[in-house]
């Protein structure tokens, strides 16, 4: 990972230097050296707190809306998963495709520091990754984990590879996978209506509406959230009505319906760790197997499954006889 | 799970019908014209197009209280509007499926297709949704599966 | 302040029967905003009417909420009394307790409630309602008609007639359409060509109509009064401005195996020709497929014949564009394909033929001149055999579930016209049943079997087969109860007719409906017939249904009638209840314009105000009123809610929810 790092940083001079690009979206050093975040370097100088390891697991795709209206060329180091919702948001024409150079970079899946604090005992002290085993050095001594236990959950079922790039950046080739990321969704789809409807409320009881969901979500990027559209009848001051607060998690999920690119950005941050890509997930999985298989972000041109039909579509109630593909 | 209720007074559910203004809800107003009764807790609400009913409407209905919803809108094909109930079809299929997923009963939902002409057929649909969410009760879940703190 | 006014109707009875209205209109005036509440026996009355304006005046209602029949029946009736009396009419909500309520509910208190809970829908609804202006859009005083047969000749001389351009746009190289290849007309056997012929030259010399021979819409943009067509004209090879007609290229052409189309295949053409004698233009046409100087580069000799120079082997496809107030579809029809009719044996025996096919062989212009000669040895037929319902009225999947409708009648004309010219030949029908409903039709029908001793045989063919020589036509007879098995010298099939497949395209150049058997679609089967749901594009002939002549010709008219109402107008007003975007919540991001069926929604790159003296442009959505016909599709799709629609907003439905849930 570190000489995957030190290339980039190369290339993040490079580009600042010769004025290429007017800044570099990356990662920076965060406050542990396992909370890496989000940064815009317009410097080279700036570029000392740069970094690119085993914690850079934030998408960068959803800063370039911002980035890509600036003045100059923004460059971005975009992961696999990350193209994906880059190309939805070009799609969408919430991004300037011109305005942005992508320097598509490896990622071997990242490491959930929580899952490791679980499986440890004391203060994390360094993390090191060889191959499947991940070394970790405590205040109570050291430990090797299983690394596909200690990965993110999105990366767990993760088979993305980059699907946008002016350039790349891959010093190590990830092995193919044989995963199932609907799994999980399957065991919830066999459980009984009363089952699902108390995992559910279990989960969802947890959300205290901090919105780093939608915030992170590069889907979920509209200039005005409808939850804040005093037009659109759901928009809820704070005692007018719960409707906002029971519901927010199934428009959410509708909203961004076709357009996810599952990118696990929305459990990633959840601070009540609700599993909240099972949601998505599930239209994607009704997605495909209703309509064909589709995967939004693989291009960044065309119809999404919400914004097209075909005569011979499923009916609704025949959804649930098993008449579904 | 199931809570047995010691009231006898029979339940009545409140149901909110969404109809498409050219053909389900002319289909509603010759059920009227034929006398083809059905029962009074069915309410129809006019859109221009199925396509108009948001999810959030649907919602809206059950955190307010309904039991029931259903759309009706024109035969797929026959849409005013061309391609409308298309889009219909695929975002309830999604939809109700989700509020499946949630636990939400699959019977409380339902899409159904109804021309102008199909009177009869628009009572006995809404006869048949009405028995089908009687006998699931009070629609309590989608009102319950709100974030509380502390629960 | 909200000043609303509630007028719950009566309807005689009708209403009152069952909802106790003196109580309903007594709780409204309780309700909040709600200033003035009145019954009345009948709203829609002149009475009841003049009951609205002045409570309107006199209370100074914002708002009014009519308790009555479907708003299907009267919406416009009290929209325009709300407008007399200075009330915009946008501000009318009608609350439907006849047909959902007083028909279908038998128990008063039951109904009441309802009514009470209708209304009070009503009321929460109108609160939200805005004043609505219809808005006006231009109308370009041209019409388009697609397809110049019958329909579409019928159509354009009477638009033309009333003084306004009209343009015929025909994929053939003459007009004339299918009416110009029948030999004779039913019921009155005048000649087809005698009665359509002088109206092919009426259109090549009016004024107003422009023919344009051998050209196909392309591109359709724009709407009701102001429709903008791409109209490719394809490359006929001949200059249309130069050529005489005088034929003199079809002589001298040595390549003379195109099939004649005109004829129906049964004979051949040069590869330089003129489909027939009164074709409209006269203006010859080269087939590619049979030209040798365009397959070998070797040849020319048409060019070199041709006294006008017409000859240009070089000519492209050219496109022009025009804009159109109004269109007519009258793109007719074909019979169906036979390949899934084995049994009648049409692909084997050449004897064996379609009655459009009879109709060219009788034609005086025919490949036979007239004589009725069979194909296979140009012998007489003595025993001729009719198959009716070829492909009709077939729910087996293979032919198609209408009935053509014309069938019968013509089968009855070519009886007996064969009885009449050739008194020798007996002439035998297999019929399902015979349909005349129309004007002298069953008398018609009538004298073919009395007069003219036609054979009606009621019952289906099972097989038509070759036995040493002979067509044998095997089927039952259900009146004697027996198979019967006839032999035939030839056998005609009455095909079932189908929509010209190029009506699809056009139908969706348009976004005009179409059904499952491809007819276009008419906006109300019963009281808009001639009118496509797509706004100024209106259906003339079989396009939209299997109809004969007259039928066609009459609505023809009445598509023209209804272009001319439309052409007249300088301007059209349009309906005020359309999608309308919130620019500072748009997106841009274009899955409205993916699902809007009409094409209404644009997008603009607009300055937007930050604060702090900053500014951003955004792309945002712009909706065309004049297009956009108001469903809504565009409001679900768009995740911010920032696309609504006026008369049916988010807020205004949600209102009606919950005045309906709250318990």
């Amino acid at each position: 990972m570190k000489d995957v790092e030190m290339k980039m940083l190369e290339r993040a001079k490079q580009l600042l230097e010769s004025g290429e690009v007017a800044r570099v979206i990356g990662w920076k050093k965060g406050e542990f050296f396992y909370d890496p975040t989000p940064a815009s370097f317009e410097t080279v100088d700036e570029l000392k707190d740069f970094v690119y390891d085993w914690f850079c697991g934030a998408n960068l795709s959803k800063y370039l809306i911002q980035m890509s209206k600036k003045e100059g060329k923004t460059a971005v180091f975009l992961k696999p998963c990350d193209t994906y919702s880059f190309n939805q948001l070009v799609k969408e024409h919430r991004i300037k495709r011109e305005n942005v150079y992508v320097i598509a970079v490896e990622c071997l899946a990242k490491l959930n520091i929580e899952a490791i604090k679980e499986k440890t005992d004391g203060i994390v002290k360094s993390v090191d990754v060889e191959d499947k085993d991940v070394k970790v050095v405590t205040t109570n001594g050291e430990y090797t984990l299983y690394k596909p236990e200690v990965v993110l959950s999105k990366c767990a079922v993760c088979n993305k590879t980059h699907q946008a790039k002016d350039e790349e950046i891959i010093l190590h080739e990830r092995p193919e996978r044989d995963v199932n990321r609907f799994e999980e969704v399957e065991k919830l789809e066999a459980m009984t209506e009363d089952e699902r409807f108390a995992f559910w409320k279990g989960q969802l009881s947890k959300c205290i509406r901090c919105n780093a969901c939608r915030n992170v979500c590069p889907a979920c990027s509209c200039v005005k959230c409808v939850f804040d559209n005093p037009h659109s009848g759901i928009a809820a001051k704070a005692n007018d009505s719960e409707f906002e607060e029971q519901l927010f998690h199934v428009i959410r999920a509708f909203h961004v319906a076709g357009r996810c690119t599952d990118c696990g950005e929305c459990s990633r941050v959840c601070p009540q760790h609700i599993p909240l890509h099972l949601l998505n997930r599930k239209f994607i999985k009704d997605i495909d197997g209703l309509y064909g298989e589709f995967q939004a972000g693989e291009t960044d041109e065309g119809k999404t499954p919400l914004t097209s039909y075909t005569e011979g579509d499923i009916e609704p109630k025949d959804v649930f006889n098993g008449e579904a593909k | 799970m199931q809570e047995v209720s010691t009231e006898k007074k029979e339940f009545v559910p409140n149901i909110v019908a969404f109809c498409c203004n050219w053909c389900s809800y002319a289909g509603a107003d010759l059920a009227g014209s034929s006398r083809l009764s059905y029962p009074a807790n069915v309410k129809i609400i006019r859109v221009p197009c199925s396509c108009r009913v948001n999810p959030t409407f649907v919602l809206k209905a059950f955190q307010q209280g309904a039991d029931g919803v259903i759309l009706c809108g024109c035969h797929p094909g026959d849409c005013h509007y061309v391609t409308g109930n298309y889009y219909t079809r695929r975002r309830m299929a999604l939809l109700f499926s989700f509020l499946n997923y949630m636990g939400i009963e699959k019977e409380r939902t339902r899409v159904e297709w109804v021309s102008a002409a199909e009177g009869a057929r628009f009572s006995a649909v809404m006869n048949d949704f009405v028995k089908t969410v009687t006998a699931l009760g009070e629609n309590k879940r989608l009102t319950d599966l709100r974030v509380k703190e502390g629960e | 302040m909200q000043r609303i006014g509630v007028f719950i109707c009566w309807c005689g009875s009708n209403i009152s029967a069952t909802v106790d209205v003196v109580k309903v209109a007594e709780i409204m005036k309780s309700e909040p905003g709600v200033v003035y509440s009145a019954n009345y026996q009948y709203m829609c009355s002149e009475n009841g009417q003049q009951l609205i304006k002045q409570a309107i005046k006199e209370h100074n209602l914002t708002g009014i909420v009519i308790g009555s029949c479907s708003p299907r029946m009267h919406e416009a009736t009290f929209r325009k009394a709300a407008e007399a009396a200075g009330l915009n009419p946008y501000m009318v909500e009608v609350a439907n307790i006849r047909e959902h309520c007083s028909w279908i509910h038998k128990d008063m208190d039951e109904a009441t409630e309802k009514a009470v809970i209708l209304v009070r829908t009503a009321i929460a609804k109108v609160k939200l309602n805005a004043p609505l202006m219809a808005g006006e859009s231009p109308v370009a005083k041209r019409a388009l008609v697609i397809g110049g047969g019958i329909a579409g000749i019928q159509a354009a001389l009477d638009i033309a007639d009333a003084g306004f351009e009209v343009d015929i746009v025909e994929k053939n190289a003459t007009i004339g359409g299918r009416m110009a290849q029948l030999d004779k007309t039913f019921p009155t056997l005048d000649c087809s060509a005698c009665i359509l012929t002088p109206k092919m030259v009426d259109c090549a010399q009016h004024e107003k109509i422009d023919i344009l021979s051998y050209s196909e819409v392309e591109e359709v943009k724009g709407f009701v009064g102001n429709f903008s067509v791409k109209i490719r004209r394809k490359a006929r090879f001949v200059d249309e401005t130069k050529c005489t007609g005088c034929k003199l290229c079809m002589e001298k052409c040595p390549s003379k195996k195109g099939l004649n189309e005109f004829n129906m295949g049964l004979n051949t053409r040069p590869a330089i020709y003129i489909p027939f004698a009164q074709a409209i233009p006269n203006v010859a046409v080269i087939d590619p497929t049979q030209c040798i100087k365009m397959k070998t580069g070797k040849c020319g000799i048409c060019q070199k014949f041709c006294g006008v120079g017409a000859i240009d082997y070089e000519q492209k496809d050219s496109f022009i564009e025009r804009q159109y107030g109004a269109i007519v579809v009258a793109t007719g029809f074909k019979p169906i394909e036979l390949t899934a009719f084995n049994e009648y044996g049409y692909e084997e025996n050449k004897d064996v033929i379609t009655s459009l096919e009879l109709e060219r062989l009788m034609n005086a212009a025919g490949p036979t001149g007239g004589v009725l000669l069979r194909p296979s040895d140009n012998e007489h037929p003595k025993i001729i055999t009719f198959i009716q319902c070829v492909g009709s009225r077939d729910t087996s999947g293979c032919g198609k579930p209408y009935c053509s409708k014309i069938c019968c009648m013509y089968t009855a004309k070519h009886a007996m016209l064969i009885r009449e010219k050739y008194p020798d030949t007996q002439v035998n029908v297999f019929y399902i049943d015979v349909r005349t409903p129309g004007k002298n039709y069953d008398e018609f029908f009538r004298r073919a079997v009395e007069q003219y001793g036609v054979n009606y045989i009621k019952g289906m063919v099972g097989k038509v087969y070759n036995e040493n020589g002979k067509l044998m036509v095997q089927g039952s007879n259900l009146i004697d109860n027996e198979q019967v098995t006839i032999e035939s010298d030839l056998v005609v099939l009455a095909a079932a007719i189908e929509p010209e497949p190029s009506v699809r395209k056009v139908a969706t150049l348009l976004t005009a409906s179409i059904d499952t058997n491809n007819f276009l679609t008419e906006s109300h089967a019963k009281l808009r017939p001639v009118e496509s749901p797509t706004a100024g594009v209106y259906l003339a002939g079989v396009c939209q249904g299997p109809k004969d002549i007259p039928e066609t010709v009459s609505q023809a008219s009445a598509c023209a009638a209804k272009v001319i109402g439309l052409l007249v107008k300088d301007k059209l007003k349009t309906n005020p209840c359309v999608a309308t975007p919130d620019e500072n919540m748009c997106n841009g991001c274009s899955q409205c314009a993916n699902v809007c069926a009409y094409g209404a929604i644009t997008y603009v790159d607009k300055e937007f105000r930050l604060g702090g003296g900053k500014t951003e442009i955004r792309r945002v959505a712009s909706v065309n009123p004049a297009v956009c016909q108001g469903c809504g599709a565009c409001t679900v799709t768009c995740p911010s809610g920032a696309m609504d629609l006026k008369g049916f907003s988010s807020k205004q439905i949600m209102s009606e929810v919950e005045a309906i849930c709250k318990k």
